[in-house]
């Protein structure tokens, strides 16, 4: 047996332990793409403690953009004069009329960046077309943002604006422990590379003012388990705590450089979440010194329209109120090809994974031959 | 999209530097890592480094993931004539 | 407040995709809308015993020979490990080879765009020529067309492919019983990933090499040690998931693939991170997934290692007797999930 598996093993026994001692169901909260999709690809449900629930929540930006905002993108994207830099996450979440991938079939100039600083080189390529950067993402992200309008401030770059749609975990996770159609949680599962830039400490306030611990949990299946047992021992021992599990990352302030260009460049503002609503504070808007790079106001674009599409529950699965298997749209009309709502279509969508990883059926006889194959091959 | 790696920086120059993600190179901006210098694991994330991971906390981590990777990769790249040509160079894509 | 576990949920199984009415360029993903093409456009109004069978060769009437055709739409024309031409020749090389043949022939048919650079062309058809020569084959025929400016991306080829069915029992799905072991030639993912780092990240610099190699050699020597082999087939697109889930849909048999025995180089694995990708997803252009009677795979793996394309072959999995269709995966972390075809394109344009 190998050592991750000795690990995990032991790490799961524990889990069961803690799971056993409690009388109850208990729910706890990620909210973070990437590790829904950790914790599928590596088959977590199907080891859990039944009375254990790890419920995915707001943690994917693309999911929680407004469908407003994706057609401000769009509209944006179509305009002639207008060059539309994207991650390529957003090119396929859909608006009221279509997705980005659509526009630039039909003529839209819209590029795939791997990084912000792309966008600020191809404004000073192309000085005849506005560069718009579309900045989604959480606080992960939102620095690489930051560091384009320096970048571009620096360089006196007229052509390039960016549209924020930034948003801040911290208020959505306040948000969602106040609303009243959320499962009731004991504790997150915070984001660990969210945390690389916003650090620990932060999570504190949310442990004093509604009594859920906080586990800041690294990706790889050692540490997502390490957090669950985390997580549920300390609901064993009736208490409640801030811990940092993904210290190799995490420091309790964490990254000063990045947090400096936030605080520069961004100031928290009022945000639409898709399916949420506005959520005060939960987004970063622009200071005022720095509008000039402003899309919006650039481009004098109207107040975005919000209305979600009939039969569209994403709001719900995003904010844990809902799983991707009780929409009637799921795996219906609302396919990877054919997404009617975010979740469905990014990568790190909650129902995304549902559909590519599917919650553990109740496999019958499950059994490995592992042993009698390693025999074979040696 | 909170998707970060961890990756080795190999080269750095001011803000540019170059990591190996066991075998990928790619080009990082250190704005936010300053003090990371040549030989450091970073965390890297849209052309980004955001943090210095600090190897004595990653090493449990670490030596498990390694573990793995030697147990399904085989060791096979000293028998493997075909796939490893060590004297191409790697190719721009497009059309040359 | 929903009381369900999400252990307790079963897994609903996705809808057939629905009719369309425009082609996407997912249709050619080889996942499920490319089945969907097939079973609501082609298989109507083409269907016969050969056809229907759905195998990467076409039995020929008489059963001595097999056909098959294949289409490389590859962007770019060159990546490191291979190219356009490279691959036209052994992707239909290799679908001939799983089926039983030898491949003997092929025809090769070119649509070029104007303008494209002489020196191009002459690269690819140099390839073509050293790729036929390394898998023993001759090019007998051919044709070629030019297209306007900016059609065809540079260059389309088809290879056409006609090989000799010796003697062997033919392997065949239906064949295929509990028990029955799959082995795989080596690591996986590498050529969708090289081909897309090159396309969209030009930027890196990667050890990674498509694997696309002819694989008749290595089938012949395995076949000689074990005239019955069950079945084979390359896993291209739609990768290692997108072939098993398909053989476990088409013999009713549940297939497990162990995840700890998946054979993966690191700088794939971490390039597949780092894109957001499954390798299991991934095309592979020189593997070969070979299914066999659990008495015959130690020497089955034993013919294949002596081989320079199967050194590093694994036994990844096996056929279990429980009859829901399903592909599991056991997990590292000794969980499980189910792995499906993928539903459209991940990868577009890599072969």
């Amino acid at each position: 047996m190998s050592l991750t598996r000795a690990c995990t093993d032991s790490l799961l026994q524990c889990l069961r332990v803690a799971a056993k001692a409690i009388a109850h169901d208990v729910a706890f909260m990620e909210v973070c793409g990437t590790h829904t999709t950790s914790a599928f690809r590596c088959g977590l449900p199907s080891v859990m403690p039944p009375n254990v629930r790890l419920i995915s929540g707001p943690g994917c930006p693309v999911c929680v953009t407004s469908q407003g905002d994706i057609d401000r993108l769009i509209d944006l994207g179509s305009r002639r004069d207008v060059i539309l830099c994207t991650y390529g996450d957003m090119l396929r979440v859909p608006g009221r009329q279509g997705n980005l991938e659509n526009a630039r079939v039909h003529g839209s100039r819209i590029e795939v960046v791997y990084s912000s600083m792309d966008a600020v080189k191809l404004a000073r390529t192309q000085p005849d077309r506005e560069v718009v950067f579309a900045a989604v993402g959480f606080e992960t992200t939102a620095p690489a943002t930051a560091a384009a309008i320096c970048e571009a401030q620096r360089l006196n770059v007229k052509n390039f604006s960016v549209l924020a749609s930034h948003k801040r975990i911290i208020p959505a996770m306040r948000a969602l422990l106040t609303d009243g159609e959320i499962p009731r949680i004991k504790g997150f599962l915070c984001p660990g590379h969210v945390s690389v830039i916003i650090g620990s400490e932060v999570y504190q306030s949310i442990v004093d003012e509604f009594g859920v611990s906080c586990v800041v949990g690294g990706f790889e299946p050692p540490q997502l388990i390490s957090a669950l047992v985390c997580l549920t021992e300390l609901v064993v021992n009736n208490k409640t705590a801030l811990v940092n599990q993904y210290p190799e990352a995490v420091h309790a302030k964490g990254n000063r450089w990045a947090l400096a260009l936030l605080e520069q460049i961004f100031e928290p503002g009022d945000a639409r979440w898709r399916g949420m609503g506005n959520i005060p504070d939960s987004g970063l808007v622009l200071r005022r010194e720095y509008q000039r790079f402003d899309a919006a106001l650039r481009f004098n674009l109207p107040e975005p329209q919000e209305r979600e599409p009939a039969g569209c529950i994403c709001g719900k699965v995003i904010s844990g109120a809902a799983l991707p298997v009780q929409c009637k749209l799921f795996a219906r009309a609302c396919t990877p090809i054919s997404p009617i709502g975010p979740c469905m279509v990014s990568s790190e969508g909650t129902c995304s994974a549902w559909f590519k990883y599917g919650p553990s059926k109740q496999l019958k006889n499950p059994r490995s031959h592992s042993d009698e194959l390693l025999e074979v091959q040696s | 999209m909170c998707l970060a790696v961890p990756a080795k920086l190999i080269q750095h120059d001011g803000q540019q530097g170059i990591v190996d993600l066991h075998g990928n190179r790619l080009p990082v901006n250190t704005m936010m890592t300053p003090d990371a210098q040549s030989g450091d694991w970073i965390l890297i994330h849209a052309g980004f480094a955001i943090e210095r991971l600090n190897p004595e906390e990653a090493r449990e981590t670490w030596a498990l993931i390694e573990e793995v990777e030697r147990a399904t990769c085989n060791s096979a790249d000293q028998n493997d004539t075909q796939q490893h040509n060590t004297t191409a160079q790697p190719a721009r894509g497009g059309i040359s | 407040m929903n009381k369900q576990s999400i252990n307790d949920v079963a897994m609903q199984p996705h809808a057939m995709p629905a009719r369309f009415t425009h082609v996407a360029l997912a249709h050619g993903g080889g996942g499920q809308l490319t089945d969907a093409l097939l079973s609501q456009i082609v298989m109507p109004r083409l269907a016969n015993p050969a056809l229907s069978q759905l195998l990467d060769s076409g039995i020929i009437p008489g059963g001595k020979l097999a056909l098959t055709i294949d289409s490389y739409v590859v962007q770019p024309l060159f990546f490191p490990g291979g190219d356009i031409g490279r691959l036209a020749v052994c992707g239909t090389v290799n679908d001939l080879a799983v089926c039983g043949a030898h491949p003997r022939a092929l025809a090769l048919s070119m649509i070029l765009a104007e303008g494209l650079d002489r020196k191009i062309l002459e690269r690819v058809l140099d390839s073509v020529a050293a790729t036929a020569s390394e898998a023993g084959v001759r090019i007998i025929t051919g044709d070629t067309k030019v297209v306007g400016h900016g059609q065809a991306d540079g260059i389309y080829l088809t290879t056409a492919g006609i090989g000799e069915l010796m003697g062997h029992a033919l392997p065949h799905p239906d064949h295929i019983k509990p028990g029955d072991v799959l082995i795989i030639n080596g690591p996986i993912g590498e050529h969708g990933l090289t081909v897309m780092l090159a396309r969209e990240m030009p930027e890196v610099e990667s050890v990674l090499r498509s694997d696309v190699a002819p694989l008749n050699g290595l089938i012949e020597q395995l076949r000689s040690a074990i005239p019955e082999v069950v079945f084979m087939r390359d896993p291209t697109r739609g990768g290692l998931a997108g072939l098993t889930a398909d053989l476990a849909a088409r013999t009713g048999w549940r297939i497990n693939l162990e995840e700890t025995h998946i054979p993966i180089r690191p700088e794939a694995k971490h390039a597949a991170d780092m894109l957001g990708l499954d390798p299991l997803d991934i095309a592979n252009e020189g593997k070969v997934v070979v299914v066999v009677r659990p008495e015959q795979a130690p020497a089955a793996l034993h013919a294949m290692r002596q081989h320079p394309l199967g050194r590093q072959a694994q036994i990844i999995g096996y056929v279990t007797s429980e009859k829901d269709g399903v592909c599991t995966l056991h997990t590292s972390i000794g969980g499980w999930r189910v792995l499906q075809k993928s539903y459209g394109e991940q990868l577009p344009r890599i072969c």
